[in-house]
């Protein structure tokens, strides 16, 4: 009954919104649609697997916006793709780690991803997300687990000159972090600077 | 708010952080050898320092690792951070300030 | 006429744009720029509170942050009333209300007055020393009293409407203060193109600068360098400039606390936050905060029209307002001479009495009398006249032993007084800097710092103007790690003050109030009494006397009542300290420090899948953990109590549906999986064949139970282990510890995927006919698929991982989904269930069919504190392991003990009656108080499907006691119970094999 829908019939927490700006003041927020996502864990990667690159610093992210690989620890990777590729990127993942032990989990229906663009959205998610923002420390290809607020996320800054985030969180607070960044977002204008 | 120079990610700042307190205390190989008295001064007993002190963090909202500190709990300045399994700058030195745990002591 | 005090000319007020406000409900004019104080100068009004405890008329002290005395509530509309703000930082704006405070009937006529003829009753620790006995008083009697007189203002009865705002931001170098020092720093350290932030409590900066108008900077005047300085701040993209911003607290690490104030001052706000919490961490910081203006301690000086004697000069300079057209300025210092020139140009009449002999002081004492100005030196104020204004100071010569002579009224009806300056030390002082006392400055100076900043300018004792831009730009430009230096050419300021702690007077000390601290109506003869009652440390004095509490803390007074102290300890200032400086340096609302943390932002509130359906069948929902659980699903008319009787009947003949989604899971895969199971759990794991579950239950190293699940094995090196809800954030990290800090040998890798997997509970005797016609790929048949099993296959064409589990002792599944599918499984087991009569159930439901059964739940039958054996569990323990978390600890002596306290069943002699839960237990009612307590009730239940109400207990030594009676507290008395075994239904377990 289900298995004509299974793959493309999600229903995502926060559902399938358009990007908007509700503010009116240059933070454009956008819930992510259905999209796979994989925890790899391994200690001793390598350079790639499956056309990843495995040997980026920690903290970074690589690839492009339908496939993306954040190393967020020593061992520790978070890797995002579309939807297709969700059947055979596990194997092909696990094909070219061979004998080397490691943990692929497949954690789709864990995450939800919210884009965050705009010419102030770094100020946004610096209402409730306590690191430098800043060109010099967080340039685009970084990412990294970090607080957004009360919750856990994973913030990626996609490459690229224009500021674009995605923000990794897990499903049930993605309410939550939702609702912040739209409060936020409305307090990033006004300033009392004279 | 400390600011905490994790060894994978650099400074972060404490919220991300849990800290689990005194460091280099290893669980016995094989506690069941252990003398009542030898076990509850492995479960309970801790060193409180007013100085420097080794303690245990885990940058549980950011890498995930568990490293160690030293930090001066009167100044809150930490003086080194260094991964598990690492040895920290004062013994590679000859430093003598007073960092030495009890279970440095017992190392 | 409107504004009569208002000076014709000058200030940086906007004459074009008036504005208006009222004050008592009486409507003020004053113009853009002007603070409420400044306009309530402008039309005459000096009288804008009572005091705290005497309630005596006070006025307007300051111009600034240390106001002490003119607190107001200001109304900016609905469920926007805040209560004691200072005059002097509200700007004034149309639409605003303000209101004086403490009094009742009115400002005017106070009955609270009364106080002040009392005032000898009123002494330093008044409350200790009076309300003390009897006791029976206490609550019934003082603290009523206490509270109703305790205070200042009202707090506000409705939600704030406005919007709060937090940002965290970075920079290389954080200048707090804008005045000459602080601009300085930062065109210092901005140049070098480093990150900036300069934060300034005003509404515009510039500090002594938007006052100062004789001063040239560079041989133009002052007011041009700062339109020049600011210009250039502006245009610089790594500058970010606030106003209206307070730097409230200096934490570790170069972690300040800003609140900005945004919108305010503004007729309408708008969307915009009314304040933003910047939290700033800094690579240096720049203290230059300026410093505080030292009141004069004699006989009545807190009359409204009393100030200090650069407030005056301010209201005439910077607002163009004259505080009295007849002023006398009181001073035992050179910067008074200042306000008195500058008053004396507005056109004010002038006098000033100095404390000083001609030959004390400066360059000062000739420029005032070239000016033509009446200057009284070596001469002390002996006290002041009038009641609700000041009408006169009443002076007397005085020598250098405090002889003196004959008494003098100066009419007047406005005094400036000023007794020295204390630098603004607050901020490096919470920075845990080490002050240092500096006899010349007669104060209290940054010293040794303990982080990454530096002070200039008059924070740091530097007075004068040259050598505070010099030493400013200075300390900006080595925060911003460059040597540069300049050097300034600017009007000498006058400086430099005779230190004095109460004037010299010929009255009986005992008799007069000379006010040390205005805002807790603390006199010198409070603090010396303390000092005689003998409280000798400085903090003892603070809170014997309430000297430097509440909003000021003591800005104005401190330094004045810590040389009483010493004075009358015959000690040095250093000998005595200074009181600890806590932040706030000035109060912060507490909707700045919430920010957006409110209502559904105030904490994450997690749900699952199932939520909007169980929200759409009629769900009440608990709180479990971050979790809003559904509780359970009351048809029409029904409560709690009818509801779970229902649904746990439905259980039990039927099927029912139950979200149990929250489970903590955790997949654990690696080569190691197994190996480390078996040293995190009790159980043994290496055995475990794939597509099997057990109910694993784990320890802390010292023995007692941290958390419980069913595991199943996926695979040789993959484990789906579950957690309880509330736990499962602490058993992934009691996990990692000991995999990455014990155990780094161990190939094994933690994933948690409580989220990814869904969990849907079917519970019950037809549970397998609901599911079968829905799953693929799975026999479900009972030979192939036993309790605690596990399989794979699809549900509804889903991948699922089917456990076949149960927490209520009836045939089960726990049907494990992706989540974004779980609903549409849900609804459609929901369909399949129908003609079985399928019923939702909640947690409440839960809680009862596993108690009936006698499962224990973590943190309920377990309190930290429980071991394995306590609960009856003991059996689990794997014996041929070696070692595991906690094993050691199970042979600790006291845990080996007898007396321990057991799991057991309790049964009461009436079945209607249901025990309370954490009620006691003894085991004789009628022995003598304290009784000895034998344990408490865990769990507590009306059991419909026994007919009657069951309990499990904690109880010492309980399981020897089976059978026997013991005796329960209830409201009512004691109940009679029965010890059983806690397992109320089906004890043979058979139907869960079904």
């Amino acid at each position: 009954m289900l298995e004509a829908l299974y793959r493309t019939a999600r229903a995502l927490p926060l559902g399938r919104a358009p990007a908007s700006d509700p503010a009116g003041t240059g933070v454009v927020i956008k819930p992510a649609g259905a999209e796979a996502r994989f925890a790899l864990r391994i200690r001793d990667a390598g350079a790639s697997a499956a056309g990843l690159p495995l040997d980026g610093p920690i903290n970074s992210v690589r690839g492009d916006d339908r496939r993306w690989i954040a190393r967020l620890g020593p061992d520790e990777w978070l890797i995002g793709c579309d939807e297709s590729e969700a059947d055979h990127l596990p194997a092909a993942i696990a094909a070219d780690l061979g004998e080397r032990a490691h943990a692929i989990v497949d954690v789709s229906h864990r995450n939800v991803g919210i884009d965050v663009s705009g010419p102030l959205a770094a100020v946004a998610l610096n209402a409730g997300c306590p690191l430098d923002l800043g060109e010099a420390a967080f340039p685009a290809g970084s990412a990294t687990r970090t607080l957004f607020g009360k919750a856990e996320i994973v913030l990626i800054r996609h490459p690229g000159a224009a500021p674009r985030y995605r923000v990794e969180c897990w499903r049930s607070f993605s309410t939550y972090v939702h609702g912040l960044l739209a409060e936020a977002s409305l307090g990033v204008g006004e300033t009392a600077r004279r | 708010m400390l600011l905490i120079a994790c060894p994978y990610c650099g400074n972060r700042p404490e919220t991300e952080f849990r800290c689990g307190g005194q460091a280099h205390i290893a669980r016995p190989s094989d506690p069941g050898s252990l003398s009542d008295e030898q076990w509850a001064e492995h479960l309970f007993v801790r060193s409180n320092p007013r100085g420097v002190h080794a303690e245990r963090w885990n940058h549980v909202h950011g890498c995930g690792r568990w490293f160690n500190a030293r930090r001066d709990t009167v100044s809150d300045r930490f003086l080194e951070t260094y991964k598990m399994g690492e040895t920290p700058q004062s013994q590679k030195s000859t430093s003598t300030d007073s960092t030495s745990t009890q279970a440095e002591a017992r190392a | 006429m409107a504004q009569p005090f208002r000076l014709s000319r000058g200030g940086r007020i906007d004459r074009a744009r008036p504005v208006r406000f009222t004050f008592n409900g009486r409507t003020i004019e004053g113009f853009h720029g002007d603070s409420v104080a400044s306009a309530l100068l402008a039309n005459g009004i000096h009288l804008v509170g009572r005091s705290f405890k005497y309630h005596r008329p006070r006025g307007i002290l300051s111009h600034g942050p240390d106001e002490p005395s003119a607190l107001l509530s200001v109304d900016r509309g609905p469920g926007r009333i805040d209560p004691n703000n200072r005059a002097s930082v509200v700007e004034a704006r149309d639409g605003l209300k303000t209101l004086s405070q403490n009094h009742w009937p009115s400002l005017e006529h106070d009955i609270g007055a009364v106080n002040d003829l009392l005032s000898p009753v009123f002494v330093a620790g008044f409350y200790y020393k009076t309300f003390m006995w009897p006791r029976k008083f206490w609550d019934k009697v003082y603290e009523p009293f206490i509270r109703a007189a305790a205070g200042l203002g009202k707090a506000p009865a409705v939600p704030d409407p406005d919007r709060y705002a937090n940002r965290h931001a970075h920079c290389d170098v954080l200048v707090v203060g804008a005045g000459p020092a602080g601009l300085a720093a930062a065109l210092a350290a901005a140049r070098t193109g480093k990150r900036v932030i300069l934060a300034d409590e005003g509404p515009e900066p510039g500090g002594a600068l938007l006052h100062d108008v004789t001063a040239e900077i560079d041989g133009r005047p002052a007011s041009e360098w700062l339109s020049a300085t600011l210009a250039e701040l502006d245009s610089r993209e790594n500058v970010i400039l606030l106003s209206r911003t307070t730097a409230f607290g200096y934490y570790n690490h170069n972690h300040v606390a800003l609140a900005e104030r945004v919108t305010d001052h503004l007729p309408s706000p708008g969307t915009a936050p009314r304040e933003r919490l910047w939290q700033v961490r800094a690579g240096e910081v720049v203290l230059a905060g300026g410093s505080h203006e030292r009141p004069l301690v004699f006989a009545d000086n807190d009359r409204p029209g009393i100030l200090l004697a650069e407030s005056v000069r301010v209201f005439v300079n910077r607002y163009g307002v004259a505080p009295g057209r007849r002023i006398v300025f009181a001073t035992s210092g050179a910067s008074a001479y200042a306000a008195a020139l500058d008053a004396k140009a507005a056109g004010l009449a002038v006098t000033l009495v100095d404390l000083r002999s001609d030959s004390e002081c400066g360059p000062e004492l000739a420029r005032l009398k070239a000016a033509g100005v009446e200057v009284l030196t070596g001469h002390t104020v002996i006290g002041s006249k009038g009641t609700k204004r000041v009408t006169g100071l009443i002076v007397a010569p005085v020598d250098r032993a405090g002889r003196c002579g004959a008494h003098r009224v100066l009419d007047c009806d406005c005094v400036g007084m000023s007794g020295g300056w204390t630098p603004a030390v607050h901020l490096f002082s919470q920075s845990r800097g080490k002050l240092a006392y500096d006899e010349r400055l007669d104060a209290f100076l940054p010293g040794t710092s303990a982080q990454a900043e530096r002070s200039a300018g008059a924070s740091k004792g530097t007075y004068d103007l040259a050598a505070i831009l010099a030493e400013g730009f200075a300390a900006g430009a080595a925060a911003a790690g460059s040597d540069e230096r300049r050097s300034f050419t600017a009007t000498p300021t006058l400086t430099g003050f005779r230190p004095v702690r109460a004037m010299p007077t010929d009255a009986d000390p005992t008799k007069v109030r000379a006010f040390v601290d205005f805002q807790n109506d603390v006199t010198a003869k409070d603090i010396k009494l303390a000092v005689r009652e003998g409280f000798h440390s400085i903090e003892h004095v603070k809170r014997y006397t309430t000297t430097g509490m509440a909003t000021d803390q003591g800005k104005t007074s401190n330094m004045n009542a810590l040389g009483i102290v010493a004075g009358q300890l015959d000690k040095t200032l250093p000998g005595v300290g200074t009181t600890t400086f806590r932040p706030p340096y000035t109060p912060v609302t507490f909707g700045a420090l919430v920010g957006p943390a409110r209502h559904a932002l105030f904490d994450p509130i997690r749900t699952t899948p199932i939520h909007d359906w169980a929200e759409e069948h009629g769900a009440t929902f608990e709180n479990v953990a971050l979790w809003r659980r559904a509780w359970y699903f009351p048809k029409a008319g029904e409560d709690l109590h009818k509801a779970v009787a229902r649904e746990c009947e439905a259980v039990r003949r039927g099927v029912g549906i139950f979200d149990a989604s929250t489970l903590g899971k955790i997949e654990v895969v690696g080569p190691d999986a197994a190996e480390f199971m078996n040293r995190i759990y009790i159980n043994p794991w290496l055995k475990l064949e794939v597509g099997r579950c057990r109910y694993g239950l784990m320890l802390k190293e010292d023995g007692y139970i941290l958390d419980d699940g069913v595991v199943a094995r996926i695979a040789p090196d993959c484990f789906h282990v579950t957690t309880t809800t509330g736990g499962a954030p602490r058993v992934l990290a009691h996990m990692e510890d000991y995999l990455q800090t014990e155990w780094p040998d161990l190939k094994v890798f933690l994933t948690s995927t409580t989220e990814q997997w869904a969990v849907i509970a079917l519970q019950g005797p037809k549970a397998r006919e609901v599911i079968a016609p829905l799953v693929d790929g799975i026999d479900l048949s009972p030979e192939a698929f036993p309790h605690m099993a596990m399989r794979s296959g699809t549900i509804c064409g889903v991948p699922t991982r089917l456990f076949r589990v149960s927490f209520t002792g009836e045939l089960g599944f726990e049907i494990n989904v992706p989540s974004d599918h779980a609903r549409a499984v849900w609804e459609a087991i929901w369909e399949a269930g129908q003609p079985h009569g399928i019923t939702p159930y909640g947690t409440e439901t839960m809680h009862v069919l596993r108690a009936e059964k006698g499962y224990i739940i973590i943190g309920q039958e377990t309190d930290g504190t429980v071991t394995p054996d306590d609960v009856g569990l003991a059996g689990m323990i794997a014996k041929a392991k070696k070692d595991f978390v906690g094993k050691r600890s199970l042979a600790r002596p006291d845990v080996v003990a007898s007396g321990r306290k057991q799991l057991v069943g309790l049964v009461t002699d009436d079945p209607k009656l249901v025990l309370d839960e954490g009620a006691q237990i003894v085991a004789d009612p009628g022995q003598p108080i304290p009784m000895r307590m034998l344990g408490h009730v865990t769990s507590s239940y009306w059991s419909p499907n026994c007919g009657r109400s069951i309990a499990m207990a904690l109880v010492a030594d309980g399981r020897a006691l089976q059978g026997g009676p013991l005796h329960v507290t209830t409201p009512e008395g004691f109940a009679r119970v029965t010890v059983v075994d806690p397992v109320f239904f089906d004890p043979k377990g058979e139907r869960i094999h079904a």
